[in-house]
């Protein structure tokens, strides 16, 4: 029986070769591997996989064309509902998503459907991708503010079905966080993030860096003096949180989104790179989801020696399992129900040491996690010169704050409905713009939604 | 895209450039910034707006020979393009609210130092085309590596140049002219400051209890200059705030000016070493 067989285990670089560099960390499946693999799907009748997809990808269907060897089959049914699924192979939490509610889970290990979706986007892309089918044109114009996952992926749905789509990115690369946020080691950006917004660019999207929606040019103007008909928001996560406590303006504090942003965007772990990064020699980064394990990972390559501070225990930590796996096998420590309450500086201002105090877990709070609370007198000093901060972020008031009749919640996030419509009819939005720091697939579900809204609402 | 139209060399350290970058000319305003990128490798380096013109399509940026970056912007020829050019940055000037009545006769006190009269230049103009009293005070350390001085004056009531060396103007520091000029009377409803970071803490200093409002332009370092890395933040009024979209300009008074200092040099010896290398390069 298929389903006797083990998970097929994936490739990955040594860790103590890879703590040095820079070079993707999953190797992925060959041809042979996805096979084995693709044979344990049991092709549900109900297949629970799809309803806890948020883009929706028929994903027993694809592993049946896996399965009898027809890849580029297989790549076109991901095709019809995603665009980015050699990125969502390699960056989705599959374990609280389709893979967490494989029904061979049950028993036993769930299918690998990440790693065959990035098998099939792979083997897609090295053999001349998905052929384009699209629409005829319609003559309508859509503004998309932001080349992220939510404005990629509701690009794509709008060229699709015919329509002129602009994205205006305000940085001089397209991608958003596939750009800036995530590191090289787990989303190689030429091998993978370029080829992938190049397949959007096929679909007749253009797009154009460096252009601030709220600065250059405001949404009105898209509106009133730019033609377009509607414009999707899907500008992202805003500004670093920092905790407020003592010390966080020294030097040496950065927020995660800086030193990824050095790293990743500007490239500056690459000694061709003009753009400087700080390499401190003991780091703490501060927080437990994905972006603190890219912080410490990233700091980990460049030399540094690493320790992740996080107030809650393990079970808790937000980021996906793998990352976590990953990072301690790299060498990464972890100081669980752990919290900085103060920054210490040395004389000259820079960092020397950060303070934290012990927590203990207590009764469950709003969210079901049982709430960390201080332990009197434990605090302890770890002795570091670079602190991280991986704490989320607050939205950016640039668009809000530029865009007549667009209402926004208490913490400043675009009000939007579950189609994506704001208060400002024709205005749009996705994302992290609306929901907070979320995921890469979040957000492409919230563009794929709005995109039939837009549809609809043009369609009026 | 982003080609140099015109390129002058002010000062053997300085230079001018117009750089076509239509949509950035047509949306700027006082008070605002842009950021560069003069390679594919290269860093994104915030400049201050120091003219636009919407009909030509073109902005004027002034850049100081400084470290490896602007070395590389320095090299730039005319018909040459930057890579990247992203703009305007940053919240406009208040100014820029206020009716034009209400501007007109109103006294402006601009305090510039070295590069800083660039971003000084365009809002003297805005506001001397709208009537109001604009009196500047231009700091540099010697009369050759005074820029903009025909243009600055031509938008303004007074222009008042110290030197440090005394080769033109007031012998002396721009705070020292602050207080002649209060000496003898002069009142104003609004004072600006830009400069080094240093010179923007001293004129703070000196004008705290004159009763005059004053506004500083915080030149912090930046990456994404947007709102996303933090790298700007500053503490202002007890508050952490970010330079790239809060400001850059401030409340003086309310402004921890020590901790921008130090924040500064957060990549100084990276820098240094950059530039060591690239000289090399050059040679």
């Amino acid at each position: 029986m298929a389903e006797k067989i083990g998970r097929v285990p994936v490739r990955e670089q040594d860790p103590k070769v890879r703590a040095h560099n820079f070079e993707e960390v999953c190797y992925g499946y060959n041809e042979e591997e996805a096979l084995l693999e693709s044979s344990r799907c049991l092709n549900c009748r109900n297949p629970r996989c799809v309803q806890h997809c948020p883009v929706g990808i028929h994903i027993p269907a694809f592993i049946a064309q896996v399965k009898a060897g027809a890849f580029a089959e297989a790549a076109a049914v991901i095709a019809r509902d995603s665009s980015l699924p050699a990125v969502c192979g390699r960056v989705c939490p599959q374990e609280t998503q389709c893979e967490g509610s494989c029904i061979l889970g049950v028993k036993g290990e769930p299918v690998a459907i990440g790693k065959l979706e990035r098998f099939v986007a792979d083997w897609s892309r090295a053999n001349g991708g998905v052929p384009v089918e699209k629409a005829p044109a319609n003559g309508k114009k859509v503004a998309v503010v932001g080349s992220g996952p939510s404005g990629l992926a509701c690009a794509s749905d709008l060229a699709k079905l015919g329509y002129d789509v602009t994205i205006f990115e305000v940085l001089h690369k397209a991608g958003g966080v596939l750009q800036y946020g995530i590191p090289e080691f787990r989303l190689p950006k030429e091998r993978v993030v370029e080829p992938e917004i190049d397949s959007v660019r096929a679909l007749g999207v253009k797009i154009e860096t460096n252009v601030v929606v709220g600065r250059t040019l405001t949404v009105d103007d898209l509106l009133d003096r730019e033609g377009f008909q509607a414009v999707f928001v899907g500008s992202g996560a805003g500004l670093p949180r920092f905790m407020g406590i003592p010390g966080e303006s020294l030097n040496g504090v950065f927020s995660a989104n800086e030193f990824l942003t050095r790293s990743n965007l500007m490239r500056a772990f690459d000694p061709a790179s003009d753009t400087p990064i700080f390499v401190g020699k003991r780091v703490a980064v501060v927080g437990g989801g994905n972006v603190a394990m890219d912080a410490a990972r990233t700091a980990l390559r460049l030399g540094s020696k690493v320790t992740i501070v996080y107030r809650r225990t393990e079970k808790e930590l937000p980021a996906r399992a793998e990352e976590v796996h990953h990072a301690r096998e790299e060498g990464i420590e972890f100081r669980m129900l752990t919290n900085p309450v103060e920054i210490l500086g040395d004389e000259n201002g820079w960092v020397r040491a950060l303070r934290c105090i012990q927590m203990e877990l207590g009764e469950p709070d709003a969210s079901g996690r049982r709430s960390p609370i201080p332990v009197a007198g434990s605090e302890f000093d770890i002795p570091v010169d670079e602190v991280i901060m991986a704490l989320g972020t607050s939205p950016n008031p640039l668009i809000a704050g530029t865009t007549k009749g667009l209402e926004t919640e208490r913490h400043g996030c675009i009000v939007a409905d579950e189609s994506g419509a704001t208060s400002r009819p024709g205005v749009f939005a996705g994302g992290d713009a609306v929901t907070g720091a979320a995921t890469v697939i979040l957000a492409m579900g919230a563009g794929r939604r709005a995109a039939a809204a837009i549809d609809a609402y043009l369609k009026g | 895209m982003y080609k140099i139209t015109r390129k002058n060399i002010l000062t053997p350290t300085i230079c001018l450039m117009d750089v076509e970058a239509p949509r950035i000319a047509a949306a700027a305003m006082p008070g605002q910034f842009l950021i560069v990128r003069a390679r594919p490798e290269g860093e994104r380096i915030p400049l201050t707006i120091c003219n636009y013109d919407r009909s030509a399509g073109t902005v004027t940026i002034v850049t100081q020979l400084i470290g490896a970056s602007s070395r590389l912007i320095c090299a730039l020829e005319e018909g040459d393009c930057f890579t990247d050019v992203v703009g305007p940055l940053g919240r406009p000037s208040d100014f820029v609210e206020m009716p034009d009545e209400a501007l007109r006769g109103r006294r402006y006190l601009f305090v510039a130092g070295g590069l800083g009269t660039a971003p000084v230049y365009p809002q003297a103009k805005y506001l001397h085309e709208r009537g109001a009293k604009v009196d500047v005070i231009v700091g540099a350390k010697t009369a050759d590596l005074l820029i903009l001085r025909q243009e600055m004056a031509s938008v303004c009531d007074h222009l008042y140049v110290c030197t440090d060396d005394g080769s033109e103007g007031h012998h002396g520091l721009v705070t020292e002219k602050i207080k002649l000029l209060l000496e003898a009377g002069e009142t104003y409803d609004q004072a600006v400051a830009i400069g080094p970071m240093i010179m923007m803490k001293f004129v703070t200093l000196t004008l705290r209890d004159s009763g005059i409002p004053l506004v500083v332009s915080l030149n912090t370092l930046m990456v994404d200059g947007t709102g996303m890395c933090g790298c700007c933040r500053i503490t202002v009024g007890g508050k952490v705030r970010f330079a790239c979209v809060e400001g850059p300009e401030f409340n003086a008074y309310e402004v921890d000016f020590d901790e921008a200092l130090r924040r500064q040099t957060m990549y100084r010896p990276q820098e240094q070493e950059a530039d060591h290398k690239c000289k090399i390069g050059r040679n």
